[in-house]
């Protein structure tokens, strides 16, 4: 199975490369964007074959490695 | 005093911070690779400033789960004293050793400079041989170090007279403009609750001789050796 965690900040932290990001945007002319944020993605390929089991192993990753969740929120998501 | 400079793939501070301890406490510390189990009988571990693993993921993030840190955490658990410096206090945040986190700064940029720092408390085997009210001066170079906690955990630090150092100007104020890289409540270093680990973005094994820039850095190594070794 595949697996691919989205890693982002949480709401209300500090993100100055999304705000780089931002000011970027506007200097292009982009007026219409509200925030930037900037996030990770990691995908795995995993020896399993039971999405169950599947995401309670990336789970146990995303905490223990993949996510700091003093700064950030995770997201997993599971497909054959 | 028998210390130890754990080594990690991309430290790059390792040979000054050896090279300090040496100075100051007249014996060579024992440098341990990360991929070992353990540190041996020790009574100071220091953890050195570079760029682990490449800052891969997250700063310090791969360091923290390296096979050495299992004999870290149980040392530092023991009382041992563990200083980490700049990556140092990334890998100690990362292996749940101190609260909080490093991150990008808000300027964005990579600091390469001297600062002032506050010394907020000399109750620590690092401090007590600071002079509390003279401003002392060392030197970073990080492009993660802006120190975040959440409103809870900066308060249970002043509470718990954990805040060690503090960015300030020369006359030792603690204001925004001295705030290098964003820090929350401009904190450059922090004790655990029981007070035997110790990290900071600046680097005092860089500040040990006139030659080099200055001494401010010795006071914190005269601290954990006059601990470990009473006069």
């Amino acid at each position: 199975m595949k697996a691919r965690v989205t890693i982002e900040l949480k709401p209300g932290v500090l993100d100055p490369q999304g705000k780089a990001i931002h000011h970027a945007l506007e200097v292009l002319g982009f007026s219409g964007v509200k925030d930037a944020r900037v996030g990770k993605l990691v995908t795995l390929e995993l020896d399993e074959d039971d999405p169950e089991r599947a995401r309670s192993q990336v789970e146990d990753m995303a905490k223990k490695l993949l996510a700091n969740t003093v700064i950030e929120n995770y997201r997993i998501e599971i497909a054959d | 005093m028998k210390a130890a400079v754990v080594i990690f793939p991309g430290s790059n501070c390792d040979r000054d911070m050896m090279d300090a301890i040496a100075k100051v406490t007249g014996k060579l510390p024992r440098a341990v690779w990360h991929r070992d189990t353990s540190l041996g009988d020790v009574d100071f571990i220091a953890l050195p400033g570079g760029f682990s693993y490449g800052d891969y993921l997250r700063c310090g993030a791969i360091a923290a789960r390296s096979p050495i840190m299992a004999d870290v955490i149980a040392k530092a658990g023991a009382g041992v004293p563990v200083l980490g410096v700049c990556n140092g206090f990334q890998i100690l945040t990362e292996a749940g050793l101190l609260p909080g986190a490093l991150m990008r700064n808000a300027g964005l940029t990579f600091i390469c400079r001297d600062v002032w720092l506050k010394v907020e408390t000399r109750r620590s085997p690092f401090t007590g041989c600071f002079e509390r009210a003279q401003p002392v001066r060392m030197h970073i170079a990080h492009h993660d170090g802006n120190y975040f906690a959440d409103e809870q955990t900066r308060r249970r630090l002043e509470d718990e007279d954990r805040i060690a150092f503090r960015y300030c100007d020369d006359k030792g104020r603690v204001t925004p403009e001295a705030n290098p890289n964003g820090s929350v409540a401009n904190i450059a270093g922090i004790l655990n609750e029981t007070r035997n680990i110790l990290g900071m973005m600046p680097h005092p094994e860089r500040m040990i001789e006139p030659e080099l820039g200055g001494t401010d850095g010795r006071a914190l190594f005269e601290s954990v050796l006059s601990l470990l070794q009473p006069a």
